[in-house]
């Protein structure tokens, strides 16, 4: 029991700061994959053929290779074009890209799914197209894609595990580093899928809640 | 084209004309409203009169054609004989002083019947947050729906929802109403409360354009009645006229069918 201790201890240190990490990097890909992915949904709406066929060649490129190779170019080949770029950021863009994709459509979805009766209907009161965004399409859209979008979060904190192939100091990456230099194989990697589990889990749960909240709301 | 002045008629529609593609819908109609007076247009499935409606407010852009309210031109700008499109912000700002009821309600889900009615208010005129309640509250109350203030739209029934988006409406103070078939997508037993609220507001001499089925009500409310048949106006004219001793051969078969469903 001591001997399990004492391991937990060494171990446990490393990975735990390669958690913070992993936390940082879900979070920051997150909001750059919101961001995108909520832009390029309401750009698709204004209806410019040559730019639709643009984001639909981007969400099509991310979506159909893998986050690994997209990561692996990022970090390798930007230093080609000057461009040094430490792993931290270039795991947040690759994965920022990646979601991107996948939220566009995402929120294409979401938006497609409001009747444009609730736009009329806020037109109709006076409002400008801008106002009826903001305050009756939003909103809506929200609550619709709450739900995809946990899952994606929950994808994508897991899926941040790629980017301990481009040294990305995260739970991985550690447990790797620990597993070379302690041969404790099983014990590491038990050691951070629990990790993972316990912060995946929490996120897991709040998208049931939303879900069942949603079925309520319909 | 005439000038209208302030004290001309309240709404002018001049000649419009609405192609969706290449199929038009309607061929140029002409229509006056004065202060105070309600217009029904009826005709069958397809003639164009809910499209001759939301052309009123632009929610559709006419093909060709004006319309004036209150003596300006509406959705257009005017230099010589030149007529320019508004932008979204200037057709908003006209649009608010037209209040519009649809078939469908088009209540927003994620709203109360207090903040549906509020919103508009609030963001549109920038009345404070406590004004917009009022408000709210003595436009619901006008429509029967103050013990429902609290509650969402898919709380309510069919008649509730198109009483609470009748007080969304008038919370515009508009200066014109327009009234899309307000009953068409209601239960049988759920219309009579929805006409009894349009009934009381014209009572109240307020200017409106209905479109609807009911003829019945159509006769009752109206002031002039507007017979609609393939994109033209074929028969117009006071209810007791049109509805009763209709002249036209489609309009007498109109009203049979009517009859007889």
């Amino acid at each position: 029991m001591e001997v399990f201790f004492t391991k937990l201890t060494a171990l446990g240190g490393p990975l735990l700061l390669g958690a913070a990490t992993t936390v940082a990097i879900t979070l920051a890909s997150l909001a750059v994959a919101i961001v995108i992915g909520l832009s390029l949904a309401l750009i698709r709406l204004l209806g410019f053929r040559p730019i639709n066929w643009l984001i639909s060649i981007y969400v099509e490129m991310f979506r159909n290779t893998p986050v690994l190779a997209q990561v692996f170019i990022i970090y390798f080949s930007l230093p080609y074009l000057g461009m040094k770029i430490n792993p931290f950021p270039a795991a947040v863009i690759g994965l920022g890209l990646n979601g991107g994709a996948m939220l566009t459509e995402v929120f294409r979805a979401g938006l497609n799914a409001i009747h444009y009766g609730q736009r009329e209907a806020a037109l109709a009161v006076g409002m400008t197209p801008w106002m009826s965004l903001r305050y009756i399409i939003l909103p809506q859209t929200w609550r619709i894609t709450l739900p995809p979008l946990g899952n994606y979060s929950i994808a994508l904190l897991k899926d941040t595990a790629v980017v301990s192939a481009i040294a990305a100091p995260e739970i991985m990456f550690w447990a790797r580093n620990l597993v070379t230099s302690t041969f404790e194989t099983t014990f590491v990697y038990i050691l951070a899928a629990l990790l993972y589990f316990c912060l995946s889990f929490p996120l897991a749960r709040m998208v049931d809640g939303f879900e069942r909240r949603q079925r309520a709301w319909q | 084209m005439m000038e209208v002045g302030l004290a001309g008629p309240l709404l002018q529609v001049e000649d419009i004309h609405k192609s969706f593609g290449e199929l038009e819908v309607l061929k140029g109609v002409d229509m006056t409203l004065d202060r105070g007076h309600k217009t029904a247009i009826v005709g069958p499935s397809g003639c164009g009169k809910s499209t001759m409606l939301r052309c009123i407010n632009y929610m559709e852009r006419p093909t060709s054609g004006h319309i004036h309210l209150d003596g300006e031109l509406f959705g257009e700008t005017r230099s010589g004989d030149r007529y320019t499109p508004m932008n979204e912000k200037e057709l908003a700002r006209q649009r608010a002083h037209v209040g519009m009821v649809f078939q469908g309600f088009y209540l927003w889900p994620h709203l109360n019947a207090r903040d549906n009615v509020a919103i508009g208010p609030m963001k549109v005129r920038g009345l404070g947050k406590a004004e917009a309640n009022e408000l709210a509250e003595a436009m619901l109350e006008k429509v029967h729906m103050s013990h429902k203030i609290d509650e969402f739209p898919e709380r309510l029934s069919g008649g509730q929802q198109q009483r609470v988006a009748i007080a969304r409406a008038l919370a515009q103070q508009p200066k014109l109403m327009l009234f899309d078939e307000p009953t068409s997508a209601l239960d049988p037993e759920l219309i009579g409360e929805v006409l009894n609220v349009i009934l009381e507001l014209a009572e109240e001499g307020r200017s409106m354009v209905l479109v609807t089925h009911e003829i019945r009500f159509a006769r009752e409310v109206a002031d002039h009645v507007i017979f609609l048949h393939d994109g033209v106006i074929v028969e117009e004219g006071p209810p007791k006229q049109v509805i009763d001793k209709p002249q036209h051969e489609r309009l007498r078969a109109f009203l049979r069918q009517i009859v007889e469903h």
